[in-house]
């Protein structure tokens, strides 16, 4: 292990305890003891007031397995979902980042698409491809793991990127891990930002972790390709290019048979849903709106053009269906307004929310956590507030 | 027909705070529990043992003190319990995790693998496809329901972002689940008194032949290079006076940026 503790100089204080994320430090003959747990993310040696606990560099070779030639590993490679024909609008998202990042690595841009039409492969061109890899047949237009795992694991075999990138869509989120480990390479889940660090050229790795409580920047240095997913809603769409042009490259041939198959699909979609994504304006509501504050925020939301939004609590109380949540669980929203009235503000809610434009936030308690992100912060009864703001608005869109 | 379920022993993360001051975890108080989506996975397992027959083990890798897990396990109506647990093991990403698993279950020989969708601690849903492709056998994802399983096959509804899939595929298989799939049973007090003193099987890395360049920290393809607290906006105004005057100041400056 290479975190170790300095028995001699550990005074038992345990700070370290209660630092550690991952539960990995526990007292043992009252001193601190390094676990199975530790995940050697070094946070334990900055609390430690006595410089106790050390970062004992891993004197054994890393294994052989480790990717062979690195160099080799070059392009960035986005795999655009399509469903029912539709190419999912986070594969345009990560166009937008793909596109940045190879860029900064001087390196191209591969889209993976399987089972749509050449027109959606065009069209990921003037979106930023350079290359899309493409695959028409009928057999590949279902979602099934065990042939989009052949597929791409093969594409990516002969193609050497140096990253892949693929949403956090139940499809991405089924097939790729199976790509990762036949690749015998790191997967980094739900990833917020993605960087290139300038010494190494690795890709570094932002993400929530412990329901979105604190973020890990995760690296995959001796291992190619470079593997991770992204929600949607999390990266900015490229620019849309209608004169570039680029290579496709069509690949033949139906997919793999395979030991799984889909008989049918059956769609749900509630007639409460509502478009957050599309919306403008988010008048979001928590526990402390209550059924009744629910009324008067659908009337907000009427009056500014937008639509009613919640915390995971107000769904849970049954207040509002489940497409109105934000948040972790929810969804990820970018309003240019978004008002949260009644809502503490748990991580997990402003992971959802906080790359809003402009949050507004209304809030009995002045200790709310809510008030960090807000832009402008209001301290009282929404029940106050609300109603105001309602006939307020109201006068001016009269006027 | 032999199921084996996967569970975790996670941080009750909705307890977890940061402490703004050195931006640490605050986990006073903080218990450990089994993954939620996991009681899910044992219940299903324990259905289907009482409508056809099964011998349903737990399986978890993790430090001693995850023991505890599989006793609650037990309790909730597991037959059995490995504990995967060396020192080699520590610092595993998912990568190095699902080896490890899948490693035991070939040992262990199993018909059906349930795994929860994803671990509360990390949200990365992938140890169990990743454990799926190890083992060189079909999974599927999200089940929210299970149809039937007939004549070495099963028949499951896989949640989707639009709907669902039914989905068909041959045995042996592995599943992770979702909350819609079922209520989890509580443990029954006939049980806790049994679980209490039942046997766990230990097992290591020699126990499941595991390549020992595959486990812990030193098998994973990827590392924790930091962890750092959320970003807090800094450009924030908070309005002052009676609600009259708040909402008016508030108007005010959502006008003097044109948003109204
Ligand atoms: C794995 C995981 C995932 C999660 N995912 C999500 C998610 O996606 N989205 C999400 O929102 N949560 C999520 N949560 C839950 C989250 O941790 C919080 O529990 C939740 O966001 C709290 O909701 P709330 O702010 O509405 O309720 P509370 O925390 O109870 O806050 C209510 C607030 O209302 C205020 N209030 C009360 N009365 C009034 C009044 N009359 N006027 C003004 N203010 C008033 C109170 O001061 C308080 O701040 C998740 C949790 C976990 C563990
Ligand atoms: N250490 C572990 N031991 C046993 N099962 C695990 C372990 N880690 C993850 N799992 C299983 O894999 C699922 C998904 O975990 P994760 O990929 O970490 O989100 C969990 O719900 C468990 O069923």
């Amino acid at each position: 292990m290479p975190i170790v503790v300095k028995i001699e100089t550990c005074n038992s204080c345990e700070t370290c305890i209660e630092s550690c994320p991952f539960d990995a430090i526990v007292l043992k003959d009252g001193k601190a003891f390094i676990n199975e747990y530790c995940n050697a993310c070094t946070t334990c040696l900055t609390v430690c007031p006595e410089g106790a606990i050390i970062d004992k560099p891993d004197t054994t070779a890393r294994p052989a397995a480790a990717t062979a030639n690195l160099a080799d590993y070059k392009d960035v490679m986005i795999f655009a979902e399509q469903r029912h024909g539709e190419v999912a609008s986070v594969s345009y998202e990560l166009l937008g980042e793909g596109r940045r990042l190879a860029e900064q690595l001087d390196a191209k841009l591969i889209v993976v698409l399987l089972g749509a039409d050449e027109a959606a492969a065009q069209d990921l061109i003037r979106w930023g491809a350079d290359k899309v890899i493409l695959n028409t047949d009928k057999s590949y237009e279902q979602f099934n793991d065990d042939v989009y795992s052949e597929a791409l694991y093969n594409i990516i075999e002969e193609y050497k990127p140096s990253i892949v990138l693929a949403g956090a869509s139940a499809i991405g989120r089924s097939f790729i891990p199976r790509v990762a480990a036949r690749l015998r390479t790191g997967l980094t889940a739900d990833c917020t930002s993605l960087k290139i660090e300038p010494e190494t050229r690795c890709l570094l790795q932002v993400r929530p972790a412990f329901g979105g409580n604190i973020m890990a920047t995760i690296v995959c240095p001796d291992y190619r390709p470079q593997m991770a997913t992204v929600r949607s809603k999390v990266m900015k769409k490229g620019k849309y290019d209608e004169t570039r042009t680029g290579e496709i490259i069509k690949l033949s041939g139906a997919a793999i048979s395979s030991a799984t198959s889909v008989i049918e699909f059956v769609k749900e979609v509630s007639e409460l849903s509502v478009d957050l994504h599309a919306a403008e304006v988010i008048v979001a509501g928590g526990r402390g709106a209550g059924e009744k504050g629910f009324k008067l925020l659908a009337e907000l939301a009427d009056v500014m053009g937008g639509v009613v939004g919640a915390s995971r609590s107000a769904v849970d109380e049954g207040w509002v269906p489940y497409c109105h949540q934000v948040g972790q669980t929810g969804t990820t929203v970018t309003p240019k307004i978004y008002i949260a009235c009644g809502i503490s503000g748990a991580v997990q809610h402003l992971v959802g929310m906080q790359s809003s434009d402009i949050i507004i936030a209304i809030n009995k308690n002045p200790e709310a956590p809510i008030f960090n992100v807000a832009t402008y912060g209001i301290v009282g009864n929404m029940f106050d507030i609300v109603p105001q703001l309602i006939s307020s608005i109201r006068n001016i869109k009269e006027n | 027909m032999n199921i084996v379920v996967c569970i975790k022993q996670v941080p009750d993360t909705s307890e977890i705070k940061i402490n703004p001051e050195t931006n640490t975890l605050m986990r006073e108080g903080v218990k450990s529990i089994i993954n939620p989506y996991d009681l899910h996975a044992l219940e299903a397992a324990v259905a289907i043992r009482e409508e056809i027959g099964a011998r349903v083990t737990v399986l978890t890798m993790g430090p001693p003190q995850a023991e505890e897990a599989l006793r609650d396990a037990l309790s909730r109506g597991a037959d059995a319990a490995v504990l995967l647990s060396d020192r080699a093991f520590a610092g595993a990403d998912t990568w190095a995790t699902s080896y490890t698993l899948a490693k035991a279950i070939e040992k262990l020989g199993a018909d059906i693998i349930f795994c929860g969708k994803q671990a509360i601690d990390g949200d990365t849903a992938q140890v169990g496809p990743e454990t799926a492709e190890f083992l060189k056998i079909p999974h599927i994802s999200y089940v929210k329901k299970i149809e039937e399983i007939k004549n070495n096959k099963i028949k499951v509804h896989r949640m989707m972002d639009d709907g669902y899939d039914v989905v068909e595929s041959s045995l042996p298989v592995l599943l992770t689940v979702v909350k819609d799939l079922n209520d989890p049973r509580y443990p029954s007090l006939k049980r806790m008194v049994t679980a209490k003193i039942a046997d766990i099987v230990r097992m290591d890395k020699d126990a499941i032949g595991a390549d020992e360049d595959s486990l812990g920290l030193r098998g994973s393809p990827t590392q924790v290079r930091n962890i750092f607290a959320p970003p807090v906006m800094t450009e924030k105004v908070m309005l002052e006076g009676s609600p009259e005057e708040q909402v008016e100041s508030l108007i005010g400056k959502l006008r003097e940026i044109k948003c109204l």
